[in-house]
C-alpha cells in the first residue's frame, strides 16, 4: 500500500515539469563543479605528486561535488516536497486517500517514500556523472561509498521536513517557504561562531555529513540524521491525524 | 450488543460531532440493510456532508460510534474503510492522469487484487458510461464525465456500502437519467446512501428517506411512509375566508397554514377527525366551503413542513 502511495506520488512528480527542471538543474550544476575541480587537480597535479600521502581524485574532486549537491538540494527539495499533502488538500483529494483503506501512517510513509526515491534518483546521477572519473585513473571506492550514505541520508532528513511543512498548510508554496527557511536555518547554523561543542550545533544537519565526506562513519551521525528523518514524519502523520479529529 | 445481522451494512449510533461550540450533527442514529437506497436530504448546513464524512471515516466524531458491516470505523478503521466506496460532494480527481489510471490507482488503493483489477477497471467504466475515455486526461474532461469518474471510483471496488454525496451535480438530463438507473441497479446488491437536494431524484430511486435538519434527525421512513406521512390532514377551501385563528379554534384542529393555491392545510390533533367539525363550522360562519379533501403528501411537503416551520419558530 505505502508503495501504490509511493509510486502515485512518483509518477504525479515526473508528470510535472517541476522535476525535470530540477533534475537538469542539479545535473548541470554538478557537471559544472566536476569540469572545475578536475581543472584545478591537473593544474596542481605536479604539486600533489611531491607529497608523502597525496590526497587522491574522489577527495579533491569528487567529495566537493557532494557537498554542493546538498546545498542545492536544500534549495531543491522544497520544490519537491511543497504539493505532496498541501495541493491534496486544496484540491480536496486528500478526501480519496483518507476514504481508501489507508492508515495515516501509511499516506505519509507512501509520499515520503516517493519523494525520496525521487531524490535517490537524483544521488544516483551524481554517482554515475563521479563513476566517469574511471575513465582517467581510479577512485576510492570506500570514500565513494560512505559521500553516498551520507547524502542519502542526509536528503531522507530534508525530505521529512518538506513532507511535515507539506502537511501543515493548504498552500504548497507556504509549505515550501517555511521548509526552504528551515532547512537553511539548520545550514547556517553550522556557521555560527559557537563553540564546536555547543549544543546549538547538534541540529546543523551539514555538520552531520561533513564526517560522511571524510569517509567516516559514525553511528552517532547516522543515528542522529535517521532519528530527526523520524521525529518529522511522525510529526506530519500526527497532524494529519489531528486533522480528521479537529476538523 | 446485538448479534451481527449479516444483512445490516450501515449502523450509526448517537452520532455526534461539534465544531467548537458549535454541534453540527447531533446524536443521529440510523441503520441501512443490504439493497437498500436511502436518501438523505436536508437543508444546506444541516449536518448531511458531517455525516457522511463521520461514516467513511474522513472526519472523527465527538461522539457516537458508527459500524459498517459490523466493522467499527474507530476500532478498525482499514478494515471498514475497504467496504465503502465514497463520492464526496467534490469529486476528489487527479487531473494530471488518465481515467484508466486514476482508476487503476483507486482499484490498487481499495485492495482489488491484482489479476481482477484490469477486469474491475472496465465493469467500473462501463457501468459509468465513460468506457471511450479511459485513456484522457481527468483534467481534460468535461464535469459531467468528471462527476461519473467519481462514482466510477468510488463503486471500482464493489463495496458493500456506497456513499454519493450529491453525484448527479453537473450531468445533462440525459446522463443524470443514466446515474439514477445506476444507484438503482446499485441498490440491488449494495446499500446506498445517497445526498441530494434534488427531491424527485429521492422519489425516484430511493426506498427510505431521512431528512436531518439543524444536526438532528427529524424524519426517517420509507417512501411509502412519506405518501402517508399526515395523511390524516386536510385541504380546506374557502371563498369566504375568515381569519386563520378563526378556523384553528375549531374544535380538532391542531394547526392550521395557508398552503398553496389559497388553499388551508389543516392538521388534526391526534384521534380526532374534525371533518364534521369543519363543515359546521363553515357553514355557520358562512366561509362559503367549496372544498374538503384529505391531503396528499409530497416528499417536498414533508422536507418543507420539517425543515421550515422550526426555523419560523
Amino acid at each position: 500500500m505505502i508503495f501504490t502511495v509511493a509510486g502515485k506520488e512518483l509518477r504525479a512528480l515526473f508528470s510535472s515539469p517541476l522535476a525535470w527542471v530540477v533534475l537538469a538543474f542539479l545535473q548541470v550544476t554538478m557537471a559544472w563543479i566536476l569540469v572545475t575541480r578536475l581543472d584545478a587537480y591537473l593544474t596542481v597535479q605536479t604539486q600533489l605528486m611531491q607529497m608523502d600521502t597525496p590526497p587522491g581524485v574522489t577527495e579533491i574532486i569528487i567529495a566537493p561535488i557532494f557537498g554542493a549537491a546538498a546545498v542545492i538540494l536544500i534549495m531543491a527539495v522544497p520544490l519537491l516536497s511543497m504539493r505532496l499533502i498541501a495541493e491534496e488538500r486544496r484540491n480536496q483529494t486528500m478526501t480519496f486517500l483518507i476514504s481508501a483503506p489507508l492508515s495515516m501512517t501509511q499516506i505519509v510513509l507512501g509520499k515520503f517514500v516517493g519523494l525520496y526515491s525521487f531524490l535517490i534518483l537524483s544521488v544516483v546521477l551524481i554517482l554515475v556523472m563521479a563513476s566517469s572519473m574511471y575513465l582517467g585513473g581510479r577512485l576510492d571506492l570506500g570514500l565513494l561509498g560512505t559521500l553516498s550514505l551520507g547524502l542519502a541520508l542526509l536528503i531522507a532528513a530534508f525530505a521529512a521536513v518538506g513532507v511535515f511543512f507539506s502537511s501543515l498548510t493548504a498552500q504548497p508554496v507556504v509549505a515550501a517557504t517555511a521548509t526552504l527557511a528551515t532547512l537553511l536555518g539548520l545550514w547556517l547554523l553550522n556557521m555560527s561562531q559557537a563553540s564546536p561543542d555547543s549544543p546549538f550545533l547538534m541540529l546543523a544537519l551539514i555538520r552531520r555529513y561533513e564526517s560522511f565526506t571524510k569517509g567516516l562513519i559514525d553511528t552517532s551521525d547516522i543515528i542522529f540524521l535517521l532519528v530527526f528523518t523520524a521525529v518529522f514524519l511522525i510529526l506530519a502523520i500526527r497532524r494529519l491525524d489531528s486533522d480528521r479529529i479537529g476538523g | 450488543m446485538n448479534a451481527p445481522d449479516q444483512n445490516q451494512t450501515v449502523r450509526a449510533t448517537d452520532l455526534t460531532r461539534q465544531f467548537g461550540e458549535r454541534v453540527a450533527v447531533n446524536k443521529v442514529s440510523f441503520e441501512l440493510n443490504r439493497g437498500e437506497v436511502l436518501g438523505f436530504l436536508g437543508p444546506n448546513g444541516a449536518g448531511k456532508t458531517t455525516t457522511m464524512q463521520m461514516l467513511t471515516g474522513n472526519l472523527a466524531p465527538s461522539a457516537g460510534q458508527v459500524e459498517i458491516c459490523g466493522i467499527d470505523m474507530l476500532d478498525r478503521p482499514t478494515d471498514a474503510k475497504a467496504r465503502i466506496g465514497y463520492l464526496p460532494e467534490t469529486p476528489p480527481l487527479y487531473r494530471d492522469l488518465t481515467v484508466n489510471e486514476f482508476l487503476q490507482l483507486a482499484g490498487r488503493l481499495h485492495r482489488v487484487p491484482r489479476k481482477e483489477l484490469g477486469a474491475a477497471v472496465e465493469s467500473a467504466k462501463q457501468r459509468c458510461g465513460i468506457g471511450d475515455v479511459g485513456q484522457r486526461l481527468i483534467g481534460a474532461l468535461s464535469k459531467g464525465y468528471q462527476q461519473r469518474v467519481g462514482i466510477a471510483q468510488a463503486i471500482i471496488h464493489n463495496p458493500d456500502v456506497v456513499i454519493l454525496d450529491e453525484p448527479t451535480v453537473g450531468l445533462d438530463p440525459n446522463q443524470i437519467r443514466d446515474i439514477r438507473a445506476l444507484i438503482r441497479e446499485l441498490g440491488g446488491a449494495h446499500s446506498v446512501i445517497l445526498s441530494t437536494h434534488i427531491l424527485p431524484e429521492v422519489e425516484q430511486v430511493c426506498s427510505r428517506v431521512q431528512i436531518i435538519h439543524k444536526g438532528h434527525l427529524v424524519f426517517t421512513d420509507s417512501l411509502g411512509g412519506v405518501k402517508a406521512f399526515r395523511g390524516r390532514s386536510l385541504m380546506l377551501g374557502l371563498r369566504n375566508a375568515p381569519a386563520i385563528e378563526a378556523i384553528a379554534a375549531v374544535p380538532g384542529v391542531a394547526h392550521v397554514e395557508l398552503a398553496r393555491g389559497g388553499l388551508f392545510r389543516i392538521e388534526p390533533t391526534t384521534d380526532t377527525d374534525p371533518t364534521d367539525a369543519l363543515v359546521q363550522a363553515a357553514w355557520d360562519g358562512k366561509w362559503n366551503l367549496f372544498q374538503l379533501a384529505p391531503a396528499v403528501s409530497s416528499i417536498e411537503d414533508v422536507f418543507v413542513q420539517l425543515t421550515h416551520r422550526e426555523e419560523t419558530v
